[in-house]
């Protein structure tokens, strides 16, 4: 079996995969980081939204083969600086948008890519552009996602 | 309800007595350390109806006398007694909550409530999720908006012993009167300035032996906590992916497991071609055939459901083999009650609703973790109902019941699914029958098209009315059986002499215990009958009322209509309460009742009576076809809910913030279940295997406002009503009066869309599950 090296949250890491697994499981059942979710494995859910060199994306859906060993995968544990939460992560806590919490590692990981997104291309992050983001909460807590998403896009 | 079935008319007393210094009895426990335990001991609190105003009052109906909160409390009388709380040494207070906390916020309210009566800080409490106790019989079930109304008071009647004994035992070390001492932030201080920990307290405090003591509770003036705004307890943790379920625990040698599943409904595996081969595929360590299809076991979930994908295996057919939408309508209609009064004798109006199948999938899959040994079995999972899923799980085993542990983990949303132990009870089977622990998750498809679900049902509704009255309403339920055989079905047994009826079958209970008509509108009856067709149900959020409400709210402005009456006033006139003219009223002003709307928007009105407290919505739709016909990759866009003011009189609130956050929640489901989302079975499966197939509302589909306004009652109430169900109903109601007025046509079955073609090519029923796309790089977004 390969051995591959990732580089995850800012460490280096070495794991055993073949090459068609899909990155998720890597990140969850080989190297046990927990943070992204699976709800559906197929791209639809976002539940594991994580960041490839700064942008979001869902490693359900990307072998660990198309990983190459100079990009920086992010999940929701390397977010924060040390203790020093991302300002989405503390919008989140100030608008107390979690319920069960199961999605939110992946609807705070595409907020931010979408907040950066919107910088990039001159646009505001208002209803129009949150509504491009396709993450499900299923206990229906959009609304508080919405506040936090603009709130966290004015300290980033 | 036939008049027969009427509760005694409830106790003036509770809401409209003076409340503050009842007593209590608590329990000290014999421990080395400060121990407490209470038993519930309380009377009726809530008054029946106090309408007088409306034309033709209708006789009191059984659930504003006694509901389903009234029956689950009761059902745990006995073994309340078991709550205990604990003072440990460094100064934290310990609470195992027998109950399940799934996003609803519990966790964070009992903190608030121990803390409230200790004066503490509400991170000085800890509070986990106890194990399954079968001693506690009844007394484990998370269900029925029902936690906080059947926990408040005997938690505080433990913590405010707890502070008692921590007081008395500081008075005595500091040689002062108890009453001149003060406790804040886990420190007691007395008039000199002089101050003890409570951890040293603890043992100074405790009890030698087991014994019964009055106790006095803080009156509600002195609250400090109960009723402020609180963020949850564990937002850090979630926010930062420390929250663990069960999927992220690392239990040793408890690998990934997933089942090949029929692709009819409740298919049963026949044979297996190519064990053998899967075997040997890369990362599995283990099949078997299983009662309920082919377990796999591999180091990663993406090399088990590469396993169920090989797989070759014929299937015995399913419960509903070749069964379809259609063909169970037709038998649904078949079952309606007559309604009793005649069509066409005096003027009438009616109504003819069908609700399609819902599923109550959560965003985590069904999933539990099985260590299972000759002699012993040890669970994991997010279980409402944990005494009774170890039961059915040592019953499967062979084992005895006390020989199977039972932990339950926090779950990624429930809405009635995790009433149900689907995965615990497989998880069980498969790792007994590999020798090995499994973590055993349902993937999406499964979750989706084996999982339990909302019965698709019928209801009818006849109205007859004079020039300004409504003489008679009757109202009709039929729905496929939904299945409350998680353990409740034994504790309506031990409260069914207090039952209205005490013969009626379960679910016909459930509906009474939960069903009432808001308005006077004479002669009101329900009924509900059920048929068995073999379907996976469970109670999904709000049961039977986000349906039997928005029959009755549609059917309620066609009324206001014929008698040429505005819908808001109608609404107020004919209120059984001024509960509900309140809520009505905090709706039609802050959401701006009757504002001019442009053609094709609208506004719609919806209230609702359950759990012991009172909503309303008021609803803005856009129905135009620049707004129906928006564009979204694979999503389903149509009439968008522009705005939502929403009004909840919840009786005393423990956390706004937490009141909020369900209402907010219950209204996301409205919308869904009135515009977007079902399961369309066809050939005895059901379709959708897919949150792009199944359309709970997205971003895109959210209203853009939202009020969400928490009425206090006029009397200070003393006792937490249910919050997390209560949004549903009420909004499905005004959601389909909005759109009923919006596009002129009454709809006669919900969600809208049911019968539209599906936006989406279905996945393939053999493999039963998708394979996972291997694209993802090419849908990235960011800066």
């Amino acid at each position: 079996m390969p051995t591959r090296t990732l580089h995850l949250n800012g460490e280096k890491v070495t794991v055993e995969a073949e090459d068609d697994v899909r990155l998720l499981w890597v990140i969850r059942d080989l190297l046990g980081v927990t943070g992204p979710k699976y709800g559906c494995g197929i791209n639809v859910c976002k539940a594991c939204t994580s960041h490839i060199n700064g942008q979001a994306f869902n490693p359900c859906s990307v072998p660990v083969s198309d990983i190459k060993e100079s990009d920086e995968i992010t999940t929701i544990e390397g977010l924060a600086d040390g203790d020093k939460l991302h300002p989405m992560q503390q919008a989140w806590i100030d608008m107390d948008v979690a319920q069960c919490g199961f999605c939110q590692p992946g609807q705070i990981m595409a907020a931010v890519a979408k907040v950066e997104q919107c910088r990039k291309e001159g646009r505001d992050v208002d209803d129009a552009a949150i509504e491009e983001i396709r993450n499900i909460c299923r206990c229906g807590t959009y609304n508080r996602i919405r506040e936090a998403i603009k709130a966290g896009a004015e300290e980033m | 309800m036939a008049q027969h079935r009427v509760a005694p008319p409830p106790k003036r007393e509770g809401l409209r007595a003076p409340v503050g210094r009842r007593k209590f009895l608590g329990y000290l426990v014999a421990a080395p350390t400060l121990v407490v335990a209470a038993e519930l001991t309380r009377q009726e609190i809530f008054g029946g109806p106090s309408a007088t105003a409306a034309p033709i009052t209708s006789a009191p109906q059984p659930p504003e006398a006694y509901d389903l909160l009234d029956l689950l409390r009761d059902a745990s009388r006995p073994t309340a007694n078991l709550i205990r709380v604990e003072v440990n040494r460094d100064g934290t207070v310990s609470f195992a909550l027998p109950r399940s906390d799934n996003g609803q916020g519990i966790i964070t309210s009992t903190q608030m409530i121990i803390a409230e009566e200790m004066g503490l800080d509400v991170d000085q409490v800890q509070v986990t999720l106890a194990d399954a106790r079968p001693e506690l019989l009844f007394n484990q079930i998370t269900g029925g908006s029902s936690t906080t109304f059947t926990t408040y008071t005997p938690i505080r009647v433990a913590a405010a012993l707890a502070q008692m004994r921590l007081l008395d035992a500081a008075a005595q070390i500091l040689n002062q009167d108890v009453r001149t001492l003060t406790a804040r932030k886990g420190l007691i201080t007395d008039t000199l300035g002089n101050a003890l920990p409570i951890g040293d307290l603890t043992e100074p405090a405790s009890s030698a032996v087991d014994q019964a003591v009055d106790v006095v509770l803080k009156p509600r003036e002195d609250f400090t906590i109960i009723g402020k705004p609180q963020t949850k307890t564990d937002a850090r943790d979630i926010v930062t992916g420390r929250k663990s379920f069960v999927n992220d625990l690392k239990i040793p040698d408890a690998l990934p497991t997933v089942i090949c599943r029929a692709p009819d409904l409740n298919g049963t595996p026949d044979d297996v071609e190519n064990l053998k081969q899967v075997r040997a595929m890369p990362g599995i360590t283990d099949v078997e055939v299983v009662s309920t299809g082919v377990a796999v076991r591999a180091q990663t979930f993406g090399q088990a459901i590469d396993g169920v994908r090989a797989l070759q295996v014929s299937w015995n057919d399913g419960t509903v083999h070749g069964e379809s939408d259609e063909t169970i309508l037709a038998k649904l209609k078949a079952a309606e009650l007559p309604l009793v009064v005649p069509a066409g004798a005096v003027e009438t109006v009616e109504g003819s609703f069908t609700f399609y199948f819902k599923s109550n999938s959560s965003l985590e899959p069904n999933s539990a973790i099985a260590d299972v040994r000759s002699d012993s079995a040890t669970i994991w999972g997010p279980m409402k109902n944990p005494v009774t899923a170890q039961a059915a799980i040592a019953k499967k085993l062979g084992l005895p019941q006390n020989a199977v542990t039972v932990h339950v983990v926090q779950g990624g949303g429930s809405f009635g699914r995790k009433l149900f132990f689907d995965a615990a009870l497989e998880a069980a089977e498969v790792s007994q029958a590999m020798g090995k622990p499994v973590k055993l998750m349902w993937t999406r498809a499964d979750d989706s098209r084996q999982g339990r679900v909302h019965g698709m049902c019928t209801s009818r509704v006849r109205a007859t009315v004079t020039k300004d009255s409504v003489l008679s309403f009757e109202q009709r339920h039929t729905s496929v059986s939904t299945d409350f055989t998680h353990g409740l079905g034994d504790a309506i047994t031990a409260a069914g002499a207090k039952a209205p009826g005490g013969n009626l079958t379960f679910a016909e209970s459930i509906f009474e215990l939960t069903q009432a008509n808001p308005y006077n509108f004479g002669v009101s009856t329900r009924m509900l009958n059920e048929v068995d067709m073999r379907f996976n149900t469970s109670s999904m959020r709000n049961v039977y009322s986000p349906d039997v409400t928005t029959a009755r709210e549609v059917v309620t402005d066609q009324l206001a209509n014929k008698m040429g009456r505005d819908a808001y006033e109608f609404r107020r006139e004919f209120a059984r309460s001024d509960r509900i003219r309140g809520v009505l009223d905090a709706v039609a002003k802050q959401g701006r009742w009757g504002r001019s709307m442009k053609n094709g928007t609208a506004q719609g009105l919806g209230i609702h009576h359950e759990y012991k407290g009172v909503t309303a919505a008021l609803v803005e739709i856009d129905c135009r076809p620049e707004t129906v016909n928006r564009k979204i990759r694979e999503g389903v866009t149509g009439p968008r809910v522009t705005k939502v003011t929403f009004a909840i009189d919840a009786g005393l609130v423990i956390n706004p913030k937490g009141i909020e956050a369900q209402m907010m929640g219950g209204i996301n489901d409205a919308i869904a279940l009135i515009l977007t989302s079902s399961l369309h079975l066809t050939d005895g499966h059901f379709v959708e295997a897919s949150w792009d197939n199944y359309f709970y509302t997205r971003q895109w589909n959210t209203p853009p406002e939202l009020n969400i306004i928490i009425v206090e009652p006029d009397d200070q109430a003393d006792e937490p009503g249910g919050a997390g169900e209560a949004a549903v109903a009420a909004t499905c109601g005004a959601i389909a009066n909005a759109y009923a007025k919006a596009v002129g046509k009454v709809p006669t079955y919900f969600p809208i869309n049911h019968l539209d073609p599906f936006p989406f090519e279905p996945k393939p029923l053999v493999p039963p599950i998708p394979e996972s796309p291997v694209d993802g790089l090419r849908y990235t977004y960011g800066g």
